[in-house]
């Protein structure tokens, strides 16, 4: 009853490849907005806000890139921590040695530096894919692992690897507070999130899915493999690299390059795969999941009144996430944002039951 | 058409009115210890409708796959329009005109009715990344301007009602009806169709005739077709080949062919007389659909 | 697609044996440079040897189901370090053949486990599907593993004789340093990879083996039981890991990153081709002697050249070896070439 689309007839393509054709998502969207802005920062504590909502924020933006790969154009992926760690390692050379820079600007150089690596790691998968291609980005994390903590250049000569970043100023102002700090987290999250959608419903986008789907017809119809990997792994990477800078500098303050290791690689496959592989939104779902279970292990035996050391919290963890991902694969496979599809087209036919 | 494909056309002896499209040269193929096409030569004039028949394991969707590039003869040469190629390559055919559809369905199952069509569009969008990402105008007409095309395909195969599903999701005829409207929408100038009618029921098997020949009549486009059914293939061909083992038995029109001796003993079986017997001629080894070498 | 590649047959492998010069060049350059004397050289070789042995080890459970199943199981490594655990832990309260056989005991009804839990409902899903749900168990092993079974590092006493013996002080000066405990874990790899070689070829479990790999469907269309065969590949695969992890145990300790240093199988089944036994213990050696040479004399070479400072070079090799393999050869010295046909 309230979700219909009754009425809203599209006259024109323009209409109907509208990002929210339906009436009612687009005020959602705009209620969603308004709270993300102005609902929130008065609600949630600063807690809160630095705690949960911007490493989510920030997780969301790296697990859009991979999910631009994996789910979108179906090649596998285990080293995306890498390419963050790049972003990182790109930004914090640039903010030392070009202090100057608008740290706007520093954001796309880090994430182009993170797309021209992902680019050079993206080669192989013309030739090989699946397990292969496994390999091949299993390579490039622990190369890149290795070189952030070898070789001094990257790092500014910093011993180990290490480094430090100073406050970040935008136009003049400090981002001191954690606020501040969401506030331009929230802007860079929605305007690439709008980036991917255009992305996914263009040619580009429609040409990562037909390698997806059957890589051999889709060369048969003129789409060049080449062409349509390359751009995934560039476009995934770019949004790794900039997640990386936030990462580090926003989210951190200072980090080494454990900070980007193989486990921040798997944990961003498992939101891609809870979340909803081939879904922008599914990736949000897969960010939060993945940020907030840790919390809730840590919360629960406060609440159930039984005390659990930290290790056996953190083999519990990874019990659950092991026991989730499978349980995803076998029932839900395209994750958390196919249970809200579905929970929204009944909400279409509300209150009839089919 | 572009200029140098003009010229060679202009330096073509034969008669203009029956420009070869197509011209396969000399090809053999092999694949370890089997022989699959023998040294086999045919052409396809410009919009004409040729079939290739033959029993099972005759070599024919290895043929169509020479042709567009996905497999490469150890010998011979397929000729475009005067232009030569020893080897052509997938995305190459399609560039050059080339389309085709599957025996299988190649079709891109997860993604809906409308992106398969509209990834056919894909080799003539031109739009940068950065103008795709912003979505900004050259980038958004140009979608327009292609879905409208996509659109009219959909129309002419009578398929709007399933233009958002999965194509997975589609019965077996609908989903041949997509195949074919992905190959439509790269606007080929020869199209290669492998089975098109196999697996129907007659109601679609006149359905997909239909959509055939109005290719070949509105778009003018060149048609090289597979068919097991004598029927389909005698009713809407121009020209007939038939393959066996890997050997052209017999070329011509439908009715030199279904008269050939050498055909009727490898596949077609006796024809009555049908003063006497009203049944059509039945092929004496009906091949079973789906199943072809 | 036909599997032929486009180059003209007598082009068609020189970027396989490029590769193989700069591989063998490499090799051969401490010596020939006298960088380093040739008893030390040879040390290095046989330790690259005997922890190839170790990767081998691991590399043959995974050969062993992905030839049975076409998935790769990416928890093989957790596989290992349960079995030791498991061994360590109750081997502190009954005499260690106790130990081994309840460990045993566990990896099979983890077999089962698998089977009915995972495999099961995930028959005729893509392999992606399947093998990220293997990286799933892995996460499982892992936390059920050291919650249940500890966390510290824990030994496993086989008996073995531990101390290193020196030997042929005629030939090199000082001696060549041999660990005969690295001599018995060769040993039991090659009686492995023998048994198992035998058991594909010559039994016809072996073949069903074979067979289901091939075509799960087909498999099952001739009444190929794919549950109950499943059960006992995995369970192989778990008696395999027991084995791989008592060595390992034996020699390093049983710890947490026994499973990490694990992951490295994938690259030795790369190498080797991911259906073939003996390359799977072809492609252990070739992956731990090419790190251990390269950690021992190209991290200097590096250090000084490139201004990185020293170590780490075991990190990374193993995957970016693989990975040039990948580039000349996709399937692997021994693998079998997949043909895709439209």
């Amino acid at each position: 009853m309230l979700y219909r689309e009754n009425g809203q007839f599209k006259t024109s393509y323009r209409a109907d490849q509208q990002l929210l054709p339906i009436a009612q998502d687009r005020w959602l969207m705009l209620g969603l907005l308004a709270f993300a802005y102005l609902g929130l920062p008065v609600l949630a504590s600063e807690f809160v806000i630095r705690a949960l909502i911007v490493p989510c924020l920030i997780l969301a933006i790296a697990a859009i890139g991979l999910n631009i790969l994996v789910g979108y154009c179906g090649q596998i992926s285990l080293g995306a921590a890498a390419f963050m760690g790049a972003g990182a390692y790109a930004a914090y050379n640039l903010a030392v040695r070009l202090p100057g820079l608008n740290f706007l600007v520093v954001l796309v150089l880090a994430g182009l530096a993170a797309a021209a690596v992902g680019i050079a790691f993206g080669v192989p998968s013309l030739r090989i894919k699946g397990l292969y291609l496994a390999v091949a980005t299993l390579a490039a994390q622990f190369l890149l692992d290795w070189l952030f903590s070898h070789v001094k250049w990257l790092t500014h000569d910093s011993p180990s690897g290490s480094v430090s970043t100073a406050t970040i100023e935008l136009f003049g102002l400090p981002l001191q507070s954690p606020l501040r700090k969401y506030f331009l987290v929230l802007t860079v999250v929605c305007v690439l999130a709008l980036v991917a959608k255009n992305l996914v419903r263009s040619h580009t986008g429609r040409a990562w899915m037909a390698i997806r789907d059957m890589d051999l017809a889709a060369e048969v119809i003129g789409i060049r493999p080449l062409h349509a990997k390359l751009s995934a792994f560039a476009v995934s990477s770019f949004y790794a690299g900039i997640a990386g800078a936030l990462w580090g500098f926003v989210h951190l303050g200072s980090w080494e390059p454990a900070a980007f290791d193989i486990g921040l690689s798997f944990n961003l496959l498992f939101m891609v795969i809870i979340g909803g592989m081939g879904s922008i939104l599914g990736s949000f779902f897969g960010a939060a999941f993945i940020v907030l279970l840790p919390l809730m292990l840590n919360q629960a035996p406060r609440w159930l009144g039984i005390p659990i050391s930290t290790a056996a919290q953190s083999n519990l963890e990874s019990m659950i996430f092991g026991s989730l991902i499978v349980f995803f694969l076998i029932a839900e496979p395209q994750g958390l944002a196919s249970l809200w599809a579905k929970g929204r087209q009944k909400l279409r036919i509300w209150p009839f039951p089919h | 058409m572009p200029p140098d494909l003009q010229a060679a056309l202009a330096t073509c002896t034969a008669d203009p009115r029956r420009q070869a499209a197509l011209e396969v040269r000399d090809v053999s193929l092999s694949f370890g210890g089997v022989q699959a096409l023998d040294a086999v030569s045919f052409d396809v004039v410009e919009h004409e409708v040729r079939s290739i028949i033959g029993p099972n394991g005759a070599g024919k969707s290895s043929m169509l796959n020479v042709i567009n590039g996905l497999y490469e003869p150890q010998r011979g040469q397929i000729w475009l329009r005067g232009r030569r190629f020893d080897r052509m390559l997938p995305h190459l055919a399609a560039r050059l005109g080339i389309a085709r559809t599957f025996q299988g369905l190649a079709l891109f199952g997860r993604m809906s009715v409308l992106d398969n069509i509209m990834a056919g569009r894909n080799l003539r969008m031109r739009t940068g990344l950065l103008a795709q990402a912003l979505r900004i105008g050259p980038a958004e007409r140009e979608e327009i301007e292609h879905r409208r095309v996509a659109e009219e395909i959909i129309d002419f195969l009578e398929i709007q009602a399933h233009r958002r599903t999965p194509v997975g999701q589609l019965s077996y005829g609908l989903q041949k009806r997509v195949d074919l409207g992905r190959a439509l929408a790269m606007e080929p100038s020869i199209l290669l169709l492998d089975e098109p009618t196999a697996g129907m029921n007659l109601e679609e098997k006149q359905d997909m005739c239909r959509f055939i020949l109005a290719a070949n009549d509105e778009f003018g486009t060149t048609i090289v077709l597979i068919e097991h059914d004598m029927g389909v293939v005698m009713d809407i061909s121009d020209r007939v080949v038939v393959l066996d083992h890997g050997r052209k038995i017999g070329d011509g029109t439908p009715e030199q062919v279904r008269n050939d001796r050498a055909v009727i003993d490898a596949y077609l079986g006796v024809a009555h007389d049908s003063a006497d017997d009203p049944s059509p001629p039945v092929p004496l080894r009906r091949a079973a659909p789906g199943v072809d070498g | 697609m036909l599997a032929a590649p486009r180059l003209p047959p007598l082009r068609a492998h020189w970027p396989l044996l490029t590769l193989a010069t700069v591989l063998a060049a490499g090799l051969a350059a401490p010596l020939a440079t006298g960088a380093a004397a040739p008893g030390f050289y040879l040390e290095v070789l046989l330790g690259g040897l005997m922890s190839g042995v170790l990767y081998s080890l691991v590399a043959l459970g995974l050969v062993l189901i992905y030839k049975s199943s076409g998935v790769y199981n990416f928890a093989q490594g957790a596989m290992v370090l349960l079995a030791a655990l498991a061994t360590a832990r109750l081997s502190e309260v009954m005499p260690l053949p106790a130990a081994i056989g309840a460990a045993l005991l566990m990896m099979v009804a983890l077999a089962w486990l698998v089977e009915r839990l995972v495999l099961r409902p995930l028959i005729n899903q893509s392999p992606m599907a399947v093998f990220m749900a293997t990286l799933g168990i892995l996460y499982f092993i892992e936390g059920f593993g050291q919650l249940v079974l500890g966390n510290d590092i824990y030994k496993v006493d086989l008996g073995l004789p531990k101390d290193p013996v020196i030997v042929a002080q005629r030939w090199f000066e000082g001696g060549v340093l041999i660990s005969p405990e690295d001599l018995v874990a060769a040993g039991i790899a090659a009686a492995l990879v023998a048994v198992l070689a035998l058991f594909f070829q010559r039994t016809a479990t072996g073949c069903a083996l074979r067979a289901v790999a091939d075509d799960q469907q087909a498999g099952q269309a001739i009444g190929i039981p794919l549950g109950r065969i499943w059960f006992i590949v995995w369970s192989v695969a778990g008696f395999v890991a027991l084995v791989a992890g008592l060595v390992w145990g034996s020699k390093l300790g049983v710890q947490f990153s026994l499973a990490e240093v694990a992951l490295k199988a994938l690259p030795v089944v790369i190498l080797g081709g991911l259906t073939s036994v003996p390359g799977a213990i072809v492609g252990g050696l070739i992956i731990g002697v090419g790190e251990k040479m390269a950690e021992v004399f190209l991290s200097p070479v590096l250090a000084s050249g490139l201004g990185v400072a020293g170590g780490g070079v075991e990190n990374w090799f193993a995957y970016v070896l693989a990975l040039l393999f990948l580039l000349v050869r996709p399937e692997g010295l021994f693998g079998e070439r997949n043909i895709e046909r439209v």
